[in-house]
């Protein structure tokens, strides 16, 4: 999946004009096979864009291209695109309709998609068995005698139920305690495996992600600001914020106490983010060009590319730190 | 450099161990297994099955006809000459005259309610998922409606049309079928905004089928709870609307019209005069009740 400056504004009531720039202009691509984690804040956009990617939000601006066919048009309208991409909320409990049993939820994807009725519940049951509850143990159970992190394996099994390519996971361990995390996680390795999914993994918690993603996405208030190999990018974050997301990460070393955070204060407000680099408010490296310009990602090469959005690596910005 | 999770070998599978199954209840049997237990609903519950069934049975039990006047009989007390409840002032029994204005009454309680009931819960459905400048043009159409006190609301649509049995109906539809609405739009846009119906629509699923599906089910509990309230106002409303000479007309039975004729003869045969009031009173208090103990089996949060 390739999106292209996506930008999704969502407009503030009775404010004349102002919106909040919830996503804006991000560009990556997912190829397949593969699992790109993103990360960010909290309010940086990483919900708003997943929603975008599926279309349950249409986006203001920019372009959205899955398998070569560019999304909400004759090639691929949108329903097509929902047979093919599936998603995973974060709240498992709400994401579930509290009166019908769970083999009945799992069932509706297959049963909106064409399936008959009985169809649609073999299906539901053998995806529920796959993802290690039982079906006739937990079939006929009804959400509210599920346990968090069974509730969230019967989402992983209605979002697997229609057999998708790729599978968008907003956030799906971080209401689950951590035992019940690493269970939920090591599923959705073996799942993977299995079918042969593409993931696109949204998370705050950098473990996670670094234990799930091939390659992984930073986001700060709706840009992009660094894209790379996993391995690459939390070894040697280009961009300062990532750097400081980074370094902020409690350590188990108790040699390595961090006394003072990294990062201080709260992101800019997205309805009027600052002029310039946004982030410049917040970073030590700050300077005159920072303040001036937005800096953009940079050029991306290939799968194995690390670039960021900062104009410390971009020789012509006037940074004094920057290097050619 | 930080650690990545470590992950302890056993807890590398991902099978489920579950408790040994226990006895799956759906919604609708676990409200009735709390009705079953519930002593006082189901005594008021028994009371208006018997005050309906009496009304539907009314050409078998009534013992005599509910028009047949006599000048002699009129307005005599209980038990005169086998009129069980006395006449009324044109000698008619006021027995076979409550059991046959029962139907009536009662009709006029429950119909209004129903399509009350359907017209206000379909557009509250709409106004609730659509949203937007439709749910405003909704609401506030009904919102004029609502500022108006039930009571002058339904005397002033039924006198505006001219009474009758039909128009009265009819009135008591368009007074029920703002509140129903609201509580209709109520409980979808609640519903609409949690995360299951936007992962129906991300499985593809058009809007006519996830209302189907989805709402519906979730939706019924709040209008079916309301509905059951409204039924005892319905009776009170039409009681009234008979009683000024809005709803039926004479020699029609009707419990409200006869409270309506017999209020000048209170002071010959006082209990006579009572009874249609008593019927009226009766009836509306254990729907009332029922509906509560309906709100109370139904409501449990799940």
């Amino acid at each position: 999946m390739i999106a292209r400056e996506l930008r999704k504004h969502f407009p503030v009531k009775g404010s004349g004009g102002k919106s909040v720039k919830a996503v804006d202009g991000v560009s990556f691509t997912v190829r397949k096979g593969e699992t790109l984690g993103v990360v960010g804040e909290s309010g940086c956009g990483k919900s708003t864009l997943a929603r975008l990617l599926l279309h349950l939000v249409v986006p203001d601006a920019g372009e959205l291209i899955f398998d070569g066919d560019p999304v909400n048009t004759r090639e691929l309208p949108v329903d097509a695109l929902r047979r093919q991409v599936q998603i995973v909320f974060q709240d498992s409990y709400s994401s579930l309709n509290p009166r019908m049993p769970v083999r009945d939820s799992v069932a509706f994807g297959p049963f909106v998609q064409g399936k008959k009725k009985q169809q649609a519940r073999d299906i539901a049951c053998e995806m529920l068995g796959k993802v290690g509850l039982d079906p006739d143990l937990f079939g006929p159970r009804y959400p509210h005698e599920l346990s968090g992190g069974q509730k969230q394996r019967v989402n992983i099994a209605r979002a697997l139920a229609t057999e998708p390519r790729m599978v968008i996971l907003d956030e799906p361990v971080s209401a689950l305690d951590k035992s019940v995390e690493a269970q939920v996680l090591n599923l959705l390795r073996a799942l993977k495996r299995q079918f042969n999914l593409t993931y696109l993994f949204i998370s705050h918690d950098l473990n996670v992600v670094r234990y799930l993603s091939d390659r992984v996405l930073v986001m700060y208030l709706g840009r992009a600001v660094e894209i790379g190999p996993i391995d690459a990018v939390f070894e040697c974050p280009l961009h300062p914020y990532t750097r400081a997301l980074l370094a902020s990460r409690p350590s188990m070393d108790p040699a390595r106490r961090i006394e003072e955070a990294p990062i201080s204060g709260d992101p800019p407000n997205p309805i009027d983010p600052p002029p310039g680099c946004r982030f410049h408010t917040r970073c030590p490296f700050g300077e005159a060009p920072c303040q001036k310009s937005d800096p953009a990602l940079g050029k991306w090469e290939g799968p194995q590319s690390h670039i960021a959005a900062c104009h410390m690596h971009d020789p012509a910005s006037g940074h004094t730190l920057a290097h050619g | 450099m930080n650690d990545t999770v470590v992950l302890h070998p056993t807890l590398d599978t991902f099978e489920e161990q579950a408790p040994p199954a226990t006895r799956v209840r759906g919604y609708w049997q676990s409200v009735f297994y709390r009705l079953r237990y519930d002593p006082v609903t189901l005594v008021f519950a028994a009371i208006v099955l018997l005050i309906v069934l009496a009304a539907v049975l009314a050409p078998l039990i009534a013992p005599f006809d509910p028009y047949k006047e006599s000048i002699v009989g009129r307005l005599k007390p209980f038990g005169w000459r086998d009129h069980l409840l006395g006449t009324d002032e044109l000698g008619r029994d006021v027995l076979s005259r409550l059991l046959y204005g029962g139907r009536i009454s009662l009709s006029m309680g429950v119909v209004p309610v129903l399509c009350a009931t359907l017209i206000g819960g379909i557009l509250g459905v709409i106004a609730g998922f659509v949203g937007g400048r439709t749910n405003t043009a909704i609401m506030r159409t009904m919102d004029v409606f609502y500022a108006f006190p039930s009571v002058l609301l339904a005397v002033a649509i039924a006198g505006a049309m001219g009474g009758g049995i039909g128009n009265g109906m009819l009135a008591l539809t368009m007074v029920f079928t703002p509140p129903m609405c609201r509580v209709a739009e109520t409980a979808t846009t609640q519903i609409r905004a949690l995360d299951f119906i936007e992962a129906a629509r991300a499985s593809g699923a058009k809007t006519m089928t996830i209302i189907r599906y989805h709402v519906l089910g979730n939706v019924l509990g709040p209008v079916f709870i309301y509905a059951s309230s409204l039924v005892s106002v319905s009776i009170l409303l039409a009681s009234g609307l008979s009683f000024l000479g809005l709803g039926v007309r004479p020699p029609t039975p009707d419990w409200g019209l006869m409270l309506s004729t017999l209020r000048q003869s209170i002071y010959v045969v006082p209990l006579v005069c009572a009874i249609p009031g008593l019927a009226i009173f009766i009836t509306s208090i254990c729907c009332n009740l029922v509906s509560d103990g309906l709100r109370a089996a139904m409501d449990v949060r799940m």
